[in-house]
């Protein structure tokens, strides 16, 4: 599937509005993080990974592994929006509720199609590093994309998996960070700081590009940029903003984990139009 | 009733060496088959499979929870991959990573601990792994394996691979007594009794079915009719042997290379009062941690030899009556 990055602004505009609406209709969840994040996993789900949602074990499909769980709100939206029969887009508002495959962070269980069940940080990175191990082996032309968070960013098994995956050579792995400065607590300067960020993944030996994360057009040159790279493994250091599209929610370390109110959510749903 | 021409404990290869051998065969059988390590392979024995199979094997260094991560990975891309380092290690550094990577995301991962319990020796109590059988069957899901000796360790790895889903296997340093000839069956879950008796029952794994057997041996020139049961699977339990052996001898004993706090020993007490409630008596390591000697010094030292599985049995006669 190729959509020309109008298109990828308007399904962006979407599934903001997927987001906060699905956020406080659970009365939980994590909005900041999922509103950064947007124009990456639009770009992958509608451009640049090789999928198929009607057939969503297909071997040689790309993958994606949403490292940082929290966010999962842009995955379920993103992923409902490109078609996936396990991902109803009828059935976002019924996230984290008892019964709802739309779980507070990823579940295979729930859903077939994700690539993980994540939620612990730091994980992701080393099973992206084992599913391109495996495809390399099986010679399959799969490329694997796997979303840190900045702050996840401070979990030892993440700085594990950059020092082994370069090692291994291999170059149908992608990490991207989204930088957008904050954590649960406050901002990731103050609580442990991660910069200088792009600097670690380069002394790691993956070929690392930095860019503004919320730009359409920059995310697409990126992973474009990433596929041509030869032997190793290529890290896009995105820098977001936390919490994009809803000016109350930009930048404001309360919205991480806390849901809009139904006052909050109209207004949101004002910007977003 | 001579049980000696039977068992002749003859020492046999260690646990982790009949692992790696088996290894090397499943490698041949399967092309599905990779190998994660983490700096360990000469003692983990996964070293013959690196030698043979360069391209499935796949080092991670010191990085244990990296290591069980990759493995999962490659189990999520249909690969069988075995993950294996010191017990200690891959399960209390790599515990959280193998709860949600391989028991919570049921990836087909097989995990192998070597140099299990204080028969580890020289190397100390950090290097000793006292509780990982605990650790390992509070991972929902999983299969947890404690063989006896060589022929059952190759035919245990075997059904491990064979079966989808994730399982840990534990096995030792030391040279393992002879218990099985190599035409003795094995299966996931089912249980093998070593000895007919009928006054008190000795469930064991690991080394210390060949002290139960000699525990037995022992019981039996006193007058005294012992079963002896070696639980290899700890997780999912046999507990049509264990309800018949509480019902039928009224008396049971559990001796395990691990702390008695959370091993074979309360499982088997689970299913005892479930099913057929008797007297029990416990061996295994309480609430302590060993030091540096030899394997059979510490043994020995810790309660984990014949004499202290035959008095616990004598002891748990005595309160059957």
């Amino acid at each position: 599937m190729s959509k020309s990055i109008e298109e990828l602004q308007e399904i962006a505009k979407r599934v903001r509005r997927d987001i906060v609406t699905m956020i406080t209709a659970g009365k939980s969840g994590h909005p900041g993080g999922s509103l950064s994040a947007v124009e990456i996993l639009v770009e992958l789900y509608f451009n640049t990974m090789r999928i198929d949602p009607a057939n969503p074990k297909w071997p040689d499909r790309d993958r994606f592994i949403l490292s940082k769980g929290h966010a999962a709100p842009v995955l379920y939206s993103v992923m409902a929006e490109r078609g996936y029969p396990d991902t109803p887009k009828d059935q976002l508002n019924t996230l984290r509720k008892l019964g709802s495959i739309y779980q507070g962070h990823p579940d295979m269980r729930f859903i077939p199609s994700l690539e993980a069940s994540t939620g612990s940080l730091g994980q992701g990175l080393s099973l992206g590093l084992g599913m391109a191990l495996g495809a390399r082996l099986d010679g399959r032309p799969s490329r694997i994309y796997v979303m840190l968070g900045d702050g996840e960013s401070q979990e030892g098994q993440v700085w594990e998996a950059a020092m082994a995956a370069p090692f291994h050579k291999v170059d149908n792995l992608t990490a991207i960070v989204d930088y957008n400065g904050i954590q649960l607590d406050g901002f990731v300067k103050d609580i442990m700081d991660v910069a200088p960020l792009a600097e670690k993944w380069r002394a790691f030996n993956w070929h690392t590009i930095e860019i503004n994360g919320n730009d359409a057009v920059a995310v697409r040159k990126a992973f474009e940029e990433a596929a041509g790279v030869k032997g190793k493994p290529t890290c896009i250091v995105a820098h977001t903003i936390k919490g994009k599209g809803v000016s109350f929610m930009e930048n404001n370390p309360k919205f991480h984990g806390v849901a809009p109110t139904q006052d909050e959510l109209k207004l949101a749903l004002q910007e977003l139009n | 009733m001579s049980l000696k021409t039977k068992f002749e404990l003859k020492p046999g290869p260690a646990t982790r060496e009949a692992f790696g051998r088996e290894l090397v065969e499943l490698g041949r059988e399967n092309k599905d088959i990779v190998v994660v390590d983490a700096d360990l392979s000469k003692s983990t024995m996964t070293t013959y499979f690196a030698k043979e199979f360069p391209d499935r094997f796949f080092s991670c260094g010191i990085a244990e929870a990296d290591m069980v991560g990759v493995g999962a990975g490659l189990a999520m891309s249909g690969k069988i991959p075995f993950v294996a380092s010191f017990s200690v290690f891959v399960m209390n550094k790599g515990f959280e990573q193998l709860r949600v990577c391989a028991a919570y995301g049921r990836s087909n991962l097989k995990v192998v601990g070597t140099h299990s319990g204080i028969s580890i020796g020289e190397d100390g109590p950090s290097q000793m792994s006292i509780e990982e059988i605990s650790l390992a069957c509070s991972l929902a899901g999983f299969v947890v394996i404690a063989p006896a000796d060589e022929a059952s360790t190759k035919a245990l790895v075997r059904a491990a691979a064979a079966y989808d889903g994730p399982v840990f296997i534990r096995t030792g340093r030391p040279k393992a007594p002879i218990v099985y000839s190599g035409d003795q069956k094995f299966a996931i879950g089912k249980s093998v009794e070593v000895i007919g008796g009928k006054d008190v029952t000795i469930i064991a794994n690991g080394l210390l079915v060949a002290q139960a057997i000699l525990a037995a041996e022992q019981l039996d020139s006193e007058g005294v009719s012992a079963r002896v049961i070696d639980m290899h699977t700890v997780k999912p339990l046999d507990r049509d042997a264990i309800a018949r052996a509480a019902a039928e001898t009224s008396a049971i004993v559990v001796a395990e290379e691990q702390l008695v706090d959370g091993g074979l020993g309360v499982r088997v007490a689970q299913a005892v009062a479930e099913t057929n409630p008797c007297a029990m008596e416990f061996v295994g390591i309480h609430n302590t941690y060993a030091e540096s000697g030899q394997p059979d010094e510490l043994l020995d030292k810790y309660g984990l030899v014949a004499r202290d599985v035959a008095a616990a049995a004598r002891k748990v006669l005595s309160r059957k009556r």
